[in-house]
């Protein structure tokens, strides 16, 4: 009985150990680009290649690197370009302030437009009065 | 003032995303350039029992082509590396494919490599950064990589780019 309960525990520890990384590479290869298919990540994409590198994270993570270190691993072969969220740095700082700087134009163009003085309503004739009162009934 | 300025910005926003559709997105500058080429050590494609480093190639100008049977870009560049392949040694790097499909490719097409390596798994390419094959990379004399292509090689590329290359590099 005893040798079967130590035999399950290691079976139990041994699953989850593999489910967590299952779940480490998974969450690595969400934010990891396929080269072939550049839209979509290396967790979503079949190509080969995708595959590949999906066994590459696998494979390092279970060799006891950290996630950093297998990022580190594929901009070192691919660039920051595998990134889905590129470091911030002076040829990426378009890309992470555009945005701001977009917004911030709206909302001042949307000031300026709300603070500006409304045009009188034009009067209305009596003539013009009537007219509407009529085709409002 | 908004008059002046919003056409403007529109203009400006054109210009930036016409830029924009001039570049080609498949070709990802390679963080490779200016490094060392990565080492290996694989059996060759048509002596399975012998190796070849790239260590062997230090001291030399030298082409990595990668490529591969199933690849029918290759074949469409196959022409200009033979052509390249008389003016710079170029090895083959044959990847992910199978010896007998590869050999019977090159006896069909010719063999302009000096030799090639099989890269059985891929792993290698990985090292490289290939994402797309063929790729092109001009290796100087210690080792380092000075040039990237991605895509099949052009007779443009080759001549106004590779050639000149490797004459510059052979140079210095």
């Amino acid at each position: 009985m005893g040798r079967f309960v130590i035999v399950f525990c290691l079976w139990a520890g041994a699953a989850t150990a593999a489910e967590d990384l299952d779940k480490r590479t998974a969450a690595l290869a969400e934010e990891l680009r396929c080269l072939v298919c550049q839209n979509q990540t290396l967790a979503e994409s079949n190509a080969p290649l995708a595959v590949d590198l999906r066994n590459q994270v696998r494979e390092q993570l279970a060799q006891g690197a950290s996630e950093r270190e297998v990022r580190e691993f594929m901009v070192a072969r691919y660039g920051d370009f595998v990134l889905y969220r590129p470091p911030f740095k002076a040829s990426t700082a378009a890309l992470w302030l555009g945005p701001f700087v977009l917004l911030l134009g709206g909302v001042v163009l949307l000031v300026r437009r709300l603070r500006r003085p409304r045009a009188p309503e034009p009067a209305l004739s009596s003539a013009e009065r009537e007219r509407a009162a009529k085709l409002l009934e | 003032m908004n008059k002046t300025w919003l056409p403007l910005g529109f203009i400006a926003l054109l210009a930036l995303l016409g830029i924009g559709l001039t570049l080609n997105p498949r070709q990802v500058p390679s963080p490779l350039i200016g490094k060392a080429a990565p080492p290996f050590e694989l059996p060759r494609l048509d002596q399975p029992s012998r190796t070849f480093t790239q260590k062997e190639m230090l001291g030399s100008v030298w082409v990595l082509n990668v490529w591969a049977s199933w690849c029918p870009p290759c074949l469409v560049e196959h022409p200009v590396v033979t052509e390249l392949a008389k003016s710079v040694p170029v090895v083959g790097l044959n990847y992910k494919d199978a010896r007998e499909d590869a050999l019977p490719w090159l006896a069909r097409n010719g063999n302009p490599y000096q030799l090639s390596v099989y890269d059985a798994n891929g792993r290698i390419a990985i090292d490289y950064g290939v994402y797309g094959v063929p790729e092109t990379y001009v290796i100087d004399r210690q080792g380092v990589i000075r040039y990237k292509h991605i895509g099949p090689l052009t007779p443009e590329v080759a001549q106004k780019k590779l050639v000149p290359m490797v004459k510059e590099l052979r140079g210095g």
